[in-house]
């Protein structure tokens, strides 16, 4: 149940566009304060979630409330007390950074005497003092990125929803987004609910939630999560995978996933299975590691789908069709 | 760097700590603000983007010179319609700087369609804003850029011919205010629910064209077929164009028969230019209701 550190609460929340069933019925608390990640397959349904709570969209069925407030009921309530990075850009390209922002402070009532030091301290935060007072168009995709981040939490706001903030930025800025995102609530508590498709990103949330074809499937800290799983991850070379991954299937029971070169198998026991397996096998077993399952593996298992492999190949083309966005926009 | 909010002063901490929990006061943004923050963010790149303000001028300057010399032989002095002394470039010329406030208001509601395709957009709609605000705001700038291209078009009154007088002016152009107010309102209530920007031209020139042209903005209504004067009585623009034509005229000693060329008949009946903007108003004033209505749907 909901109480009183909870300041995003989520019940049996359904969206449905058409026949497309994007959101069927979905439960979530988010405490005050804690990082909290959505994590999910393209298509699972996090952005219409967040559209939702961001009063942006309607639902169809079920009730949300963000900071005490309920989203359909009282829209005007919940749009002053968050702050948002949409998964599409959403920046005046026209404008120049500081324009942006002066928009943006005014739009949400940040006193006239505050203004100017806010917009600054934004400014510096995501490193771009010295590009202020140029037009946006002509930032690099990692730049605007950076500046509708600043402008996400230039009003303090007490919830802030990012949706994949990191997409297409290089590991150096997302570290970069990273100190400034902790450094945002550590300092005033903002309570950040975000997406990605990055594992180490996932691994630096306090609680994640993993959705997928519009249903929560797991939830709670990455550990517990991991810890889930039971048992141990074997990941297997040898000299002819197939036959090998037959054998295993045959003669040990056990399920495998051949992936780029490797199979892995999931054990209760990984250090008992290593043995057995070299026994079992005719082939020349090349390499065997044993490991704790990772978040990549949970969600491999709970999604069917590898969250890498999203993040090489459609992150790839995600990237692609962002920096599209990004240079598309003329006006 | 990872410093720079800490070094903020201490009494802005304070104020933060103070607007933040969810009973915490939040400033609310007065209506006015908010529809000054639209308003100006509009205009702010209205003056960034030349081109649009010449592309607005191009097509009435155009229609000046092509009908306005080329009918004047037809509907000049002698054909009956326009007293002798007058011409019809003349009579024309204050319905051409109506017909550049209509281009120039309804087409800047494309802004709202290149906002939804930029993104943009959403950063107003998820702002803590009132709807109507947003609506009023771009309703005005959306004005206020019409009314620079009709100051604009006010330039070839001379070369036309037409005399000026102060009064007539700031009567024509109060008139002009309250049609750019409400044509942005009527172009916005389309623009705010279009997806995209062809979808939003076809519809707009489907509109607009017969708007303008049974308006009486480029020939005057007497002496027209009973089908096509009943049709101009059924297009709005045509009770706008009539008072801001003869409050630019009537004051600068035009002879009666011309003013009277301009004005709205039914039957015999000359209807008064007060229930001409009355009937304007009333219309502005529910399109920008159904522009408001069309800003609040959320998906
Ligand atoms: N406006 C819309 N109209 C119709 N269908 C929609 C709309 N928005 C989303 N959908 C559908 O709802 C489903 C969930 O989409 P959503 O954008 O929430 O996914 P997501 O989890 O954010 O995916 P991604 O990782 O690709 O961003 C998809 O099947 C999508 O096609
Ligand atoms: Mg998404």
């Amino acid at each position: 149940m909901a109480d009183q550190g909870d300041v995003i609460t989520v019940r049996g929340l359904v969206k449905r566009y058409g026949p497309v069933e994007a959101v069927r019925g979905i439960d979530l608390d988010v405490h005050r304060g804690e990082i909290f990640g959505f994590l999910g397959p393209n298509g699972a349904g996090k952005s219409t979630t967040i559209s939702i709570l961001c009063t942006l969209v309607d639902k169809t069925a079920g009730s949300a409330t963000v900071a005490g407030w309920d989203v359909a009921r009282h829209p005007q309530e919940v749009r002053s007390r968050i702050g948002l990075v949409f998964q599409d850009p959403s920046l005046d390209n026209q404008l120049t950074a500081r324009q942006n922002l002066y928009f943006h402070a005014l739009a949400y009532g940040v006193p006239r005497h505050q203004r100017s030091e806010r917009i600054r301290a934004a400014l510096e935060m995501v490193g771009l003092e010295d590009r202020a007072d140029v037009q946006v168009i002509t930032y690099s995709g990692g730049m605007k990125r950076r500046l509708e981040i600043a402008r996400g939490v230039l009003h303090h706001p007490e919830v802030l929803f990012l949706d994949e903030p990191t997409i297409g930025l290089d590991p150096q800025t997302r570290a970069t987004v990273w100190d400034h995102l902790r450094e945002i609530r550590a300092q005033t508590g903002t309570t950040i609910f975000m997406t990605t498709h990055y594992m180490e990103e996932a691994e630096w949330c306090d609680r994640i939630a993993v959705i997928d074809h519009g249903r929560i499937v797991a939830l709670g800290t990455p550990d517990e999560l991991k810890d889930q799983m039971g048992g141990d991850v074997v990941v297997v070379t040898t000299s002819d995978n197939q036959r090998a991954a037959e054998q295993i299937t045959s003669r040990m029971g056990a399920a495998v996933t051949s992936d780029d070169g490797t199979l892995r198998v999931d054990v209760p026991n990984g250090p008992e299975f290593v043995p057995q397996l070299v026994r079992a096998l005719d082939v020349e077993v090349k390499t065997v590691t044993v490991r704790r399952p990772s978040l990549d593996d949970v969600f491999l298992k709970l999604t069917g789908r590898a969250i890498r492999d999203e993040e090489v190949d459609s992150a790839g083309a995600l990237h692609r069709a962002m920096a599209q966005r990004w240079q598309g926009g003329r006006r | 760097m990872t410093n720079a909010t800490a070094s903020s002063p201490v009494v802005e901490q304070e104020a933060s700590a103070a607007a933040l929990g969810s009973t915490g006061i939040r400033v609310r943004v007065p209506f006015w603000q908010s529809v000054f923050i639209i308003w100006y963010r509009d205009i702010l790149r209205f003056t960034r983007d030349r081109a649009r303000l010449i592309g607005s001028l191009a097509q009435p300057i155009l229609f000046l010179v092509v009908f306005g010399v080329g009918l004047s032989s037809a509907f000049g002095a002698g054909s009956g319609v326009l007293p002798p002394h007058t011409t019809y470039l003349e009579f024309m010329f204050p319905g051409v700087i109506g017909m550049t406030v209509l281009m120039t208001s309804i087409f800047s509601a494309m802004q709202i369609v290149w906002d939804r395709e930029f993104g943009f957009l959403r950063e107003i709609l998820v702002a803590p804003i009132d709807r109507s605000a947003v609506a009023v705001g771009k309703a005005l700038s959306g004005a206020s850029q019409a009314m620079i291209g009709g100051i604009i078009m006010l330039i070839f009154a001379p070369i036309v011919g037409v005399r000026l007088s102060v009064l007539g002016v700031l009567e024509m152009l109060a008139l002009l205010l309250l049609l750019a107010v409400s044509l942005s309102a009527f172009g916005i209530a389309i623009a705010s629910r279009m997806k995209s920007m062809q979808g939003f031209q076809v519809v707009m020139n489907f509109l607009m064209m017969p708007m303008l042209f049974l308006s009486g903005a480029l020939f005057p209504l007497k002496g027209l077929p009973t089908w096509m004067a009943v049709l101009t009585r059924f297009d709005p623009v045509t009770y706008a164009i009539a008072p801001v034509r003869v409050s630019l005229f009537s004051n600068s000693g035009y002879p009666a028969p011309f003013i009277n060329a301009a004005q709205v008949t039914i039957g015999s009946y000359t209807l008064p230019l007060l229930l001409d903007v009355g009937i304007v108003a009333v219309i502005g004033v529910t399109v920008l209701g159904l522009a408001i209505a069309q800003l609040r749907k959320r998906d």
